[in-house]
């Protein structure tokens, strides 16, 4: 039923603040359809301004990002928008809406109608393991911080986005939480097939999830492996101190698949 | 109150009157003071003029500016109204500024990813998200003017203060003691009617 994820293409793309200053300089990256690409860095990196050049929240000053082939500059900035899911580490429900009606932003902005938004809103609540009857009608406030991160990333996925961006998404829940989370990201994907950009600065979440890890430093990618290459053949100290003592422990964590909840 | 009790009919058209000056001039106030709420809450310069101003017109001592606008605009309740809008500002155009800066950048964040336009974000996000914190603006100007209102009285516009000037022109206690008990009364029910407008759009 879902679509094929959106390839994501960027070439020379660079981010430089009025002052001079480099936030992201001559990236170039392809990010296949349907893949989990995971931006991982130190915070200050860039790998955030990175993926918010993929919506036009940030404009490159170099280089093209294209989506599909297509510039996103030649794109009006709020109808690609709609088309790409966004997900943030504060979440940010809209606290005078139900979580319904925050699941149902994207949809109503583009005209469905009630029925279908409805019925949406009720698979996608099934699909982040949140119970449609128990919370259809509940309040942001009324929620705990891992409730409202899957209110988020189902807000993300209402109008079946075929990209969705995820920024340190998990960041702010405790352990056990994010855990979860993570193996529900990773059963989304699977089940979807969607593209998903995911910032992170946690090495673990980034070997557990990523098809490939993409390494940022200093607003350049280091390295750009899938996560038994970053371990066993790491480019440079940088990737090698990143990646620590416990590669040997992450070789094992990272070679486990996650766990079907 | 002997002489509210005979004088009930007086009272109560006195009152519905001093509530038309109140609400026609809380309305003209919030027409002006949401546009420039909503400029001075984006552009810091622009917010420090505009409050600056509402401040120092709210300094203006309010039988001094209705003396004025009676010479500019002759007597009546056009220059309670205008008045009334003046001292309102500061408190409606504070509430409005408080409450679009309190309103969570992540919110605002994830309005504009999701593809809300800049009208859409602030009509359907920002300003309902604000809504708690401008509503306690409108209460306090409402509570103010109701309260101010009865200067009106003193320029033959309305009201009850029509009540309070027509008592001390003829020492008379009982027209005094009524006007100003019940524009108490008004100012009470009017914060206890729109605290309850608060409370229900708390989210």
């Amino acid at each position: 039923m879902s679509p094929e994820g959106a390839r994501v293409e960027l070439s020379g793309v660079g981010v430089r603040y009025p002052g001079g200053a480099h936030a992201v300089r001559e990236v170039d990256l392809a990010i296949a359809p349907g893949e989990l690409a995971v931006f991982l860095g130190p915070s200050g990196c860039g790998k955030s301004t990175l993926l918010r050049t993929m919506n036009r929240l940030v404009e490159p000053t170099d280089g093209t990002v294209l989506i599909d082939g297509v510039d996103v500059r030649r794109q009006d900035p709020t109808e690609l928008r709609r088309r790409i899911g966004y997900v943030i580490q504060a979440v940010g429900l809209f606290p005078h809406y139900t979580v319904a009606q925050n699941v149902a932003v994207v949809p109503r902005l583009l005209g469905w109608d009630r029925a279908r938004i409805a019925k949406r809103v009720d698979e996608l609540l099934a699909l982040v393991a949140l119970e449609p009857a128990k919370y259809r009608e509940r309040r942001p406030r009324e929620l705990s911080g891992g409730e409202a991160q899957r209110v988020g990333v189902a807000r993300a996925l209402a109008a079946e986005p075929r990209l969705l961006l995820m920024d340190e998404p998990f960041a702010a829940v405790d352990a056990i939480v994010r855990a979860a989370l993570q193996e529900q990201t990773a059963r989304v994907h699977r089940e979807l097939g969607t593209t998903i950009v995911f910032v992170t600065h946690d090495v673990d979440e980034a070997l557990r999830l990523a098809d490939r890890v993409v390494v940022m430093n200093a607003g350049r990618i280091v390295q750009a492996d899938a996560p038994e290459r970053l371990l066993d053949a790491p480019c440079g100290d940088f990737v090698r101190d990143l990646v620590g003592v416990d590669a040997e422990t992450r070789r094992l964590t990272a070679a486990r698949p996650l766990i079907e909840r | 109150m002997s002489y509210a009790a005979t004088h009930l009919r007086t009272l109560a058209a006195l009152t519905l009157q001093h509530l038309a000056l109140v609400a026609v001039s809380l309305a003209i106030a919030l027409a002006i003071a949401f546009p420039a709420g909503i400029v001075a809450a984006r552009n810091a310069r622009l917010g420090a003029a505009i409050i600056g101003t509402a401040g120092v017109l709210y300094t203006i001592p309010s039988l001094a500016l209705l003396a004025a606008l009676v010479v500019a605009l002759g007597i009546g309740p056009q220059c309670a109204i205008v008045a009334l809008v003046v001292y309102a500002q500061l408190g409606l155009v504070r509430g409005i500024v408080a409450g679009l800066r309190g309103v969570d950048p992540a919110v605002v964040d994830a309005a504009r990813g999701l593809g809300l336009s800049p009208a859409q974000r602030l009509l359907r996000v920002e300003l309902p998200a604000a809504l708690p914190v401008i509503l306690a603006g409108v209460r306090i100007a409402a509570v103010t003017l109701i309260a101010l209102a009865t200067v009106a009285g003193w320029i033959a516009a309305g009201g009850l203060g029509t009540l309070i000037f027509d008592g001390l022109a003829e020492h008379h206690d009982g027209p005094i003691v009524a006007g100003a008990l019940a524009a108490a009364l008004l100012a009470i029910a009017a914060d206890a009617a729109l605290r309850a407008c608060e409370r229900a759009v708390r989210t």
